[in-house]
């Protein structure tokens, strides 16, 4: 079993602490992760993705080759469809719906979204509502972690306790206002399945 | 069953690899993407969990307190980028020469593909030509064990060794077995004179020594477990071999089963993996002897293949990086090794969608560096033959739109030296950009060489307290002295600015860079801001610090 993963988003979006919580709960269930980054100029601002390889079985390289991506998880709609060559054709697109809007030629989004509703396997999440109702704003990487958890083979249980891990050094209602944004986020990636 | 202990970069690998070998000291200059080796080893050495490990001015002075470290018979560490590694060529090819005591590991992270570097620049051409071995790692595990074997070779051959490894290892993570620690070792005295005094006539000596010993290191390259040899299934029949360096054995085994399936398994080529250097020769004839045509698949420059070329009969077929087979320029990538290996691209997902926008990096929101850059732009409006050079670090990005204000860029410092050479070349308007960081690194030497021409240059030093584009180190002295320095070079004092760096201030800085860029000599002009990731990171480290002591005072509860 592998399961390989094309995160993708704007430098300062949190790119680097989804891969962590998803990295850390494969790794929980006893399975070996590959986990590449993203450092450097490349962090301020602009387009930035990470690759994540899960496999039962040893991991050749820390790349995910054109085609081989299981799934594309992005925290934007157009940085979405950046890395879509990675995607296998039976791949599923899973994103946030906000735009990031950081440059002056930012597209009209209806047809970006529209694009992406044509792939059979995608999920276009209203992230930032479902975290506002969660109870935090700034809850959005969890709805995304929950909106694409349920298309991965780690259980929903290691990725909750890899959610507790990252933020229960802080405090414990932030622990469970994330989990419940998780939570909201599996219910609508879950949706129509 | 085997388990991994721990999670770690590769970066973070050899630096753990280090420290089970006995590290008695870390040094390095901060530089993507090798930073985080030293970062893990500064993180335990506050923690008082590890020996001594300290970011230095530059690459040059972090490598010669390395060799003082060995002198005095300690194991250490030195770190830097492929570039850095330009900056202590100096130390660093006569570094082979003295009578290494304490092991002297170099952990070198080039950056092929140029994700955040000026050129692609391969190191493994620098352990060559100082004559000295190379270890170079394809996963984390790996980056362990290397970092540990390279201190023993190191004295075990008196010579420093090279760890080269490339961006996309150092900066992915994954689980490392890790061994029992090795203490470290004690410090000696030196009694070695004619082994560290690089007179000409114990230089000499040296290096008949370094030559004599090439041999032996070939000899133990060629059994090093690093060079291994996968024979093929059918030996002989193949009518062509593999030879994979760095992480271009990663994307041929990627590949390995549609090409299996493509080819005919039993027609696999007989592969050999190098991962230790000098080049195994006679593994390398002994792979050839059986084959006409041998496909090089390397990360880097194509050094494998030009060596292939000097060491095996003409008849032979080379192929690889130098006839077009692979890109000569950029990284490897599964894809580009499969269209290497003859299979045709695997699909992918299409869609019909609308181009989309480039997002490149920019400054922050709010960044200090822009309030300057804006100020400046205003300064030069109008004026005739300005010039304006720029330096290393997120300021560079002020050459992208919407500032697009620096003219050239080229190396730490360089906008200092290249400012003095074109005004006196005849330029009239001459400014150049630095951080406060890279200036400390290779800014003060040419501010040296303006100050005793009085050259007609104004240099603006973007001081935000830190070292930021790396993700925010300390920078080595404290901002405050950066005003003392420039007058201590002998800046006349009279055209040395501090600014506040705001839009707040902005009125007022047009018209003292105006005053300071009119002014026919020397001028400094200091733009101060405290970095916005710096104040983030410090508000973070600061609530981390109140819940530690929170926890602290906590009663225990038991699980």
């Amino acid at each position: 079993m592998t399961c390989d993963i094309v995160l993708a988003g704007v430098g300062g979006q949190g790119v680097l602490s989804i891969t962590a919580i998803i990295a850390g709960a494969a790794m929980a269930d006893g399975l070996k992760v590959r986990q590449s980054e993203v450092h450097g100029m490349a962090q301020r601002g602009g387009a930035v993705s990470a690759h994540l390889r899960i496999s039962d079985s040893p991991i050749r390289g820390d790349l995910i080759p054109s085609g081989g991506a299981d799934m594309i998880l992005s925290m934007e709609p157009v940085e979405s469809l950046r890395y879509l060559s990675f995607l296998k054709p039976e791949g599923v697109i899973v994103t946030a719906a906000e735009s990031y809007v950081n440059i002056p030629d930012y597209p009209d989004l209806d047809p970006i979204v529209e694009a992406i509703g044509r792939l059979s396997r995608s999920r276009v999440v209203a992230a930032a509502e479902l975290a506002r109702k969660a109870g935090s704003s700034r809850a959005v990487n969890m709805v995304i972690v929950g909106a694409a958890s349920s298309f991965i083979p780690v259980g929903r249980a290691s990725i909750e306790e890899s959610i507790a891990r990252l933020f229960g050094a802080k405090d414990a209602g932030l622990v469970e206002t994330n989990l419940k944004a998780f939570a909201a986020g599996r219910a609508a990636g879950a949706e129509g399945r | 069953m085997e388990s991994d202990d721990v999670v770690l970069l590769a970066d973070e690998a050899i630096a753990l690899g280090a420290v089970h070998a006995g590290l008695g000291a870390a040094y390095g200059y901060p530089g993507t993407p090798s930073t985080e080796i030293l970062e893990y080893l500064i993180r335990l050495y506050e923690a008082g969990k590890g020996p001594r490990a300290a970011w230095c001015a530059n690459e040059k002075t972090a490598y010669e307190e390395a060799l003082g470290a060995s002198f005095a018979g300690r194991r250490v560490l030195v770190t830097m980028k492929h570039v850095g590694l330009n900056v202590a060529a100096d130390p660093f090819v006569n570094s082979a020469l003295v009578a290494i005591k304490g092991g002297l590991v170099l952990a070198v992270a080039d950056d092929p593909g140029m994700h955040s570097s000026q050129d692609e620049q391969d190191s493994r051409y620098y352990a060559e030509f100082a004559m000295i071995p190379c270890l170079e790692p394809t996963d984390q595990t790996e980056a362990y064990e290397m970092a540990r074997e390279a201190f023993d070779l190191s004295e075990r051959f008196q010579v420093p060794v090279m760890i080269r490894i490339t961006t996309r290892l150092a900066h992915s993570r994954a689980g490392v077995r890790t061994r029992l620690p090795r203490a470290g070792n004690s410090m000696e005295k030196s009694t070695d004179k004619a082994g560290w005094t690089l007179l000409p006539a114990n230089a000499r000596r040296r290096y008949e020594r370094l030559c004599g010993i090439q041999a032996e290191l070939e000899a133990w390259s060629t059994s090093s477990r690093w060079n291994a040899a996968e024979p093929s299934a059918a030996p002989r029949k193949a009518d062509f071999a593999v030879v994979t360096g760095g992480l271009g054995r990663n994307y041929y085994e990627e590949n390995l089963a549609d090409f299996a399936e493509s080819i005919g398994a039993e027609k696999l080529p007989p592969r050999l993996h190098v991962g230790a250097y000098p080049l195994p020769a006679a593994k390398l004839r002994e792979l050839a002897a059986a084959n006409r045509r041998i496909l090089v698949i390397e990360e880097g420059a194509p050094l494998i293949e030009k060596a292939l070329r000097g060491i095996l009969p003409s008849g032979i077929e080379i192929s690889g990086k130098l006839d077009g087979r692979l890109p000569r320029t950029g990284e490897l990538n599964p894809d580009n090794v499969r269209a290497a290996l003859g299979l045709a691209p695997r699909s992918s997902a299409r869609l019909d969608a609308p181009p989309l926008p480039n997002r490149p990096p920019q400054l922050c929101q709010g960044c200090p560096h822009a309030d300057s850059y804006a100020a400046v732009a205003k300064a030069v409006e109008g004026l005739p033959l300005s010039a304006i050079f720029a330096d290393i670090g997120c300021y560079a990005l002020g050459a992208l739109p919407p500032f697009g204000l620096p003219e050239a860029l080229v190396c730490m410092g360089a906008s200092i030296g290249m400012a003095v050479g074109a005004a006196e070349a005849g330029y009239e308007n001459v400014v150049g950009f630095i951080g406060d960081s890279t200036f400390l690194h290779s800014g003060v030497t040419p501010l040296i060489d303006a100050v005793s021409r009085n050259a007609p240059v104004t240099i603006v030093i973007l001081d935000n307290s830190i070292v930021a584009m790396t993700g925010g180190q300390p920078t080595i002295l404290p901002s405050s002295r950066l005003e003392e320095i420039v007058k201590g070079i002998g800046v006349d004092p009279a055209h040395v600015a501090t600014i506040d760096a705001s839009r707040a201030a902005a009125e007022k800085n047009v018209a003292i860079f105006r005053r300071e860029i009119a002014h026919r000599g020397v001028s400094v002009v200091i733009a101060r801001r405290e970095c916005l990731e710096a104040i983030k990171a410090k508000k973070k480290k600061g609530a981390a610090a109140r819940v530690a002591a929170e926890e602290a005072c906590a009663p225990e509860e038991g699980e």
